[in-house]
């Protein structure tokens, strides 16, 4: 039996469309869903104050520094190694054995799940250089996690740099460390930016790297020396073990908000980037 | 930079480009370095085909979770890779440009929700409508396949979107002229084309799936056990780590980076095939 070709498109159509439809239907629900339940606890009071009975009251004051101080430790520490090997394997070097094993390596680093991070970090940083849980541990832990993102969009964003610009600058007599600094990485800087803002995205949101190399303590930080709870972890901790539902969706909504906001930022200038350069 | 010289800047870019393979060095060092004693003093064989897990007695046998990540992978990739490649398909074959341009970074955006919110929406939404309608305790292997399969979907769709597009449009534009429908130039054609890319994409996704933490420790139960059906609770070797690291001391936490030497070895695995298969893809 045969079924003429336009039945078989048409219904192709149908279920490869309902199939798409499907997809993107369960994935905003999932943030209509946050978002519905989350808002009305939302408010700059319950943003700054800090919480009490463990979350059960009060607000997320002290999980918010961590969520500020995490993703910022990671990146001031994984953006210079992860441009400088964006650099290297564009500018300094021709494809070799060398630049396939860092593109290996790094592409084995993207794909190891955060769990292992987290066990890595907690015996690397936390026990056997002895920095205990803290900021650092866990800032340390999300650099090594996010290098991959920096150094695949740095690469991306440097080799989209004209060649031709590096050959004015050449011709000019500039050397190539003056190329790179005054001509390549200024053009490919908002390249580089989408990566670091993917980057502190990724941190935003991560749990398990973070429980056990930066802690869970609920007290303000005050050096990063101090454990600290970031508002992934504090979520977890919500709803887990059933502390407050109503915060959890509060604290849900906040993190939501806060990833879906970097990262659109990233996209944003990715795609100003991208417009101006074609 | 003058103080240095081109050279001594050369240098230093030099050095500074082994970061990353320096960093999973070390992962790999301090990983090993803690389970893998562990493994060789307690007999490989009764560490990863018992099914007795008493830390307590110091019984330590991760068949049990090994099956339940097995089977929870499994079921997320039955789930999330056809939609996430029939998502593709449409957007690419079937769908205007303009459209696909705005669908897919959208769905690449929702790949920033974070996996704990995923898990919630198992526990709050999935749980009690399988727990209404099949019986069971609800979390469950069904409920992290679920989760787990929905998690994936932004990177099965986004990487096959991307193989798709690098199909070149003359094979397409030969098919629709010798007659064939957009559909038969898809099956035919498109997907036979760029058939490397896609497997990339769910071997990177099935990767993703079997490390992934906490959406698995919220909606799978945490029973351990091997499961005798989709209903069953069971706990996958990362929520063993995590639900134990917290309080595990000694032998027990020795134990537990064990599991990690485990999952880290499946992990690279699948990488390093992933990686094989996109490097196919890109000649």
């Amino acid at each position: 039996m045969r079924i003429p070709p336009r039945y078989t498109h048409r219904a192709a159509i149908a279920v490869l469309g309902a199939a798409t439809l499907l997809t993107v239907a369960v994935l905003v629900f999932i943030i209509v869903f946050v978002l519905n339940k989350g808002l009305p606890v939302l408010s700059l009071s319950f943003l700054f104050t800090n919480p009490q009975d463990m979350g059960r009251a009060g607000g997320i004051l002290p999980t918010l520094v961590g969520t500020l101080a995490l993703p910022l430790l990671a990146i001031v520490i994984a953006t210079p190694l992860g441009v400088g090997t964006a650099v290297f394997l564009t500018e300094y070097t021709q494809e070799s054995a060398t630049t396939m094993a860092i593109r290996f390596g790094t592409d084995c680093l993207a794909g190891i799940p955060s769990i292992i991070f987290g066990l890595f970090g907690y015996i690397f940083f936390v026990t056997t250089l002895r920095m205990g849980w803290s900021i650092l541990s866990g800032g340390l832990t999300l650099a090594f996690m996010i290098l991959p993102t920096i150094i695949r969009t740095s690469e991306e964003a440097i080799r989209a740099v004209p060649a031709s610009y590096r050959e004015v600058s050449f011709s000019l007599g500039a050397t190539r460390w003056q190329t790179v600094r005054k001509v390549v990485l200024p053009n490919a800087l908002p390249g580089i930016v989408t990566g670091v803002m993917l980057g502190i995205g990724r941190s935003i949101g991560e749990t398990a790297a973070v429980i056990f190399t930066a802690g869970a303590s609920l007290r303000m930080p005050h050096s990063i020396f101090d454990s600290v709870r970031t508002m992934s972890v504090h979520f977890y901790i919500l709803a887990r073990e059933g502390i407050s539902s109503q915060n959890a969706y509060g604290t849900a909504a906040a993190l939501i908000i806060s990833v879906l906001a970097v990262n659109l930022a990233a996209y944003w200038l990715m795609n100003r980037y991208l417009a101006r350069r074609s | 930079m003058n103080l240095v010289g081109e050279k001594g800047v050369q240098r230093i870019f030099q050095i500074i480009a082994f970061s990353s393979i320096a960093a999973l060095a070390l992962i790999a060092l301090f990983i090993l370095a803690e389970g893998l004693p562990f493994i060789l003093h307690y007999g490989p064989g009764q560490f990863l085909l018992s099914s007795d897990w008493q830390p307590q007695q110091g019984r330590f046998g991760i068949f049990p979770m090994m099956v339940a990540s097995l089977w929870v992978t499994l079921g997320a990739m039955l789930i999330g890779a056809p939609l996430g490649v029939a998502g593709a398909v449409f957007l690419t074959e079937f769908c205007p440009r303009p459209v696909m341009r705005a669908v897919k970074p959208t769905i690449e955006l929702l790949a920033g929700i974070p996996s704990v919110v995923y898990g919630f929406i198992g526990v709050m939404v999935l749980a009690p409508l399988i727990r209404a309608q099949w019986g069971g305790p609800g979390l469950s292997v069904l409920a992290g396949a679920i989760i787990l399969g929905i998690m994936i979907l932004p990177t099965v769709m986004s990487i096959s979107i991307d193989a798709l597009l690098a199909v070149p449009q003359s094979y397409r534009e030969g098919s629709l002229a010798l007659g064939a429908t957009v559909w038969q130039t898809t099956r035919m054609v498109t997907l036979v084309a760029a058939r490397s890319g896609i497997a990339a994409s769910i071997i990177l996704a099935m990767g993703r799936a079997v490390g992934e933490t906490m959406a698995v420790i919220m909606v799978a139960g945490n029973a351990v056990k091997i499961p005798l059906s989709p209903l069953d609770s069971v706990r996958t070797m990362t929520a063993n780590i995590a639900l134990e690291m917290s309080y595990a001391t000694g032998i027990h936490r020795q134990a537990l980076f064990a599991t990690g030497v485990v999952l880290f070895l499946m992990i690279m695995v699948l990488n390093t095939i992933a990686s094989r298969v996109m490097r196919r893809a890109g000649r």
